[in-house]
């Protein structure tokens, strides 16, 4: 595999993730590895999304759903006493990848708005699933009592949690990028640039997709079990549709169907949020109630004068 | 001759009107079998019943002896179906090869293969290359196809339809919208086809039908109304009345 430019830029952020903690610790900011492993596990998300949005074509406006199953995964095994990781995020990419068979076997056959819709539907479904379950504290959520527990990693030690989440966004780039340019990849990005020609070639899509939908619902999943983790606290929010939004919006700010776009995008948005929310030169309160207004008017600048996001703005070809 | 593709009765309605009216119609092995008619006589309606992206309302449609009524096209496709579009249908996005590449792995097994690159993969590459080479696109094979020139973008999609090893081709319009020189070129590429494939050629340039055609079907008002040689259409007086004689 030859690098190109973009992938040495690539690799060159995540070498600067891995040399956050270090640097946190010498000037006794923790608060940042706190900051940038939220980054990181939302930009794990938004890879999986960016799969099947970017890449395939399938803009899911449900897959908070996923994030969510993974969350439950782990906080309701635990709420039962059941802390090994191994399981708990087996459950959690394994129940995600069902719900996903399940919801992607309905709205893979749609497309366009009925594909969102149906999307977005199920969500909301699962979501107030989530609420009305008081056993799991309803829509007030609940701790979790213990983070998932490893033989070979000790989650509580922050530090080594990071870089664990770390390891996880790597691998996830890497898998996205491998099945995009794979057979498997060529065909959902076929059927995504014109259908009726793929059929005519001779492919059925529905498959292909079905199965792009399940994987990139299974990756999300993943990051749900780590976000719970992250949080130490299950609430149904996040599976509430506003989260479903913050994905894509993560996706599209920082270049669809790119292999750095989830990250760039996910930094972005969670980086300006601290930002504005913390911003002194303006009326603070001002500023605190409305920062969703200001990203709004960057991601319509975006959507307008950058097609392809952040990841555009880098040198090296777009994919 | 064995007649490779054949139609029963085919009937195709849109509301009141009647596209395809009782169409009898076979394409024999080896022969290149044009289908021509004045704009609106249902020729498109037709061809897309023979690929499968419409169902007729009755009739049938058999291919290599079998029933294929009611598979879609992806599935005709698969039994050695291949079609070119009249309105250009490739993946704009894609560079030449990577279109053809992806037209060879639809016919190359399942696409279940989720690691290994596919743009380094020789069996999809080296058999693309061959038939760009074939269709005279080998030095454009790293341009995006969208970039491409229209006539090269036709080039393009016989490419397409070739690299699916199919046993009959079906043309929708290749020389349309084309310049003289392009449409001479498409004419020739098509004319080397002709000896090896059976071909299907719904077109509007008289030139290229009468030079291509081993028979000749003419389609009015959905249905045929005559069917014979170039030269047997050419004295038909129903076709002169109907079709020949306006353009004359």
């Amino acid at each position: 595999m030859s690098m190109t430019p973009r992938s040495w830029i690539l690799v060159g952020l995540l070498a600067l993730l891995a040399a956050v903690p270090p640097v946190a610790a010498y000037f006794d900011a923790p608060f940042y590895l706190d900051l940038l492993r939220r980054v990181m596990i939302f930009a794990i998300a938004a890879s999986s999304l960016n799969l099947i949005l970017g890449y395939g074509g399938m803009v899911s406006f449900g897959h908070a759903a996923y994030l969510g199953i993974g969350a439950y995964a782990v906080g309701v095994l635990g709420y039962y006493g059941i802390h090994n990781g191994c399981l708990q995020w087996g459950v959690a990419i394994g129940a995600s990848a069902l719900v996903a068979l399940a919801i992607g076997a309905i709205s893979v056959r749609t497309s366009g708005i009925y594909f969102i819709m149906i999307t977005l539907a199920f969500t909301q479904m699962l979501y107030y699933l989530g609420i009305s379950i008081e056993e799991y504290g309803g829509d007030d959520g609940m701790r979790l009592k213990l983070r998932s527990e490893f033989d070979f990693i000790n989650l509580n030690n922050e530090t080594a949690f990071y870089y664990l989440v770390l390891a996880i966004l790597a691998f996830a780039i890497l898998l996205v990028h491998r099945l995009v340019n794979s057979r498997f990849g060529r065909v959902i990005q076929a059927a995504r640039s014109n259908e009726a020609r793929t059929r005519a070639i001779g492919f059925s899509p529905y498959p292909y997709r079905l199965a792009a939908f399940v994987i990139s619902g299974a990756l999300c999943g993943l990051a749900g079990a780590l976000l719970v983790n992250h949080t130490a606290y299950l609430t149904p929010e996040f599976m509430n549709w506003t989260r479903s939004g913050e994905l894509m919006f993560m996706v599209i700010l920082g270049g669809i169907a790119t292999s750095a776009g989830p990250l760039l995008g996910a930094a972005a948005l969670l980086l300006l949020e601290d930002v504005l929310q913390g911003w002194s030169l303006l009326p603070k309160e001002a500023v605190r109630d409305h920062w969703q207004l200001y990203l709004g008017v960057i991601l319509v600048l975006v959507v307008l004068f950058a097609r392809r996001g952040l990841a555009g703005l880098l040198p090296g070809k777009n994919e | 001759m064995n007649k490779l593709l054949e139609t029963h009765q085919l009937r195709k309605s849109f509301g009141a009107l009647i596209a395809t009216d009782g169409v009898d119609f076979d394409v024999r092995e080896g022969e290149t079998h044009a289908v021509i008619g004045p704009n609106g006589a249902g020729k498109t309606t037709f061809i897309k019943q023979l690929s499968g992206e419409l169902r007729p309302d009755t009739g049938r449609v058999s291919f290599g002896g079998e029933d294929v009524t009611a598979l879609a096209s992806q599935h005709r496709s698969r039994k050695g179906l291949a079609r070119s579009f009249q309105i250009t249908s490739i993946y704009r996005d894609f560079s030449a090869l990577d279109n053809v590449a992806l037209a060879v792995q639809a016919h190359a097994g399942h696409s279940f293969r989720f690691w290994k690159a596919a743009r380094q993969d020789p069996l999809l590459i080296e058999p693309a290359l061959k038939i760009l080479q074939s269709v005279g696109l080998d030095k454009r094979i790293n341009i995006l196809a969208a970039e491409l020139a229209h006539g090269e973008q036709r080039q393009l999609e016989i490419a397409m339809a070739l690299a699916t090893r199919p046993r009959l081709l079906l043309l929708d319009e290749p020389v349309a919208g084309m310049g003289t020189d392009e449409s001479l070129r498409m004419v020739e590429l098509l004319a080397s086809l002709k000896d090896s494939k059976t071909i299907v050629l719904v077109e509007h340039d008289m030139d290229a039908v009468f030079s291509l055609a081993d028979r000749i079907s003419v389609l009015v008002y959905g249905r045929i109304i005559a069917t014979g040689t170039p030269e047997e259409i050419r004295a038909n007086k129903e076709v002169r009345a109907a079709y020949l004689g306006e353009e004359a």
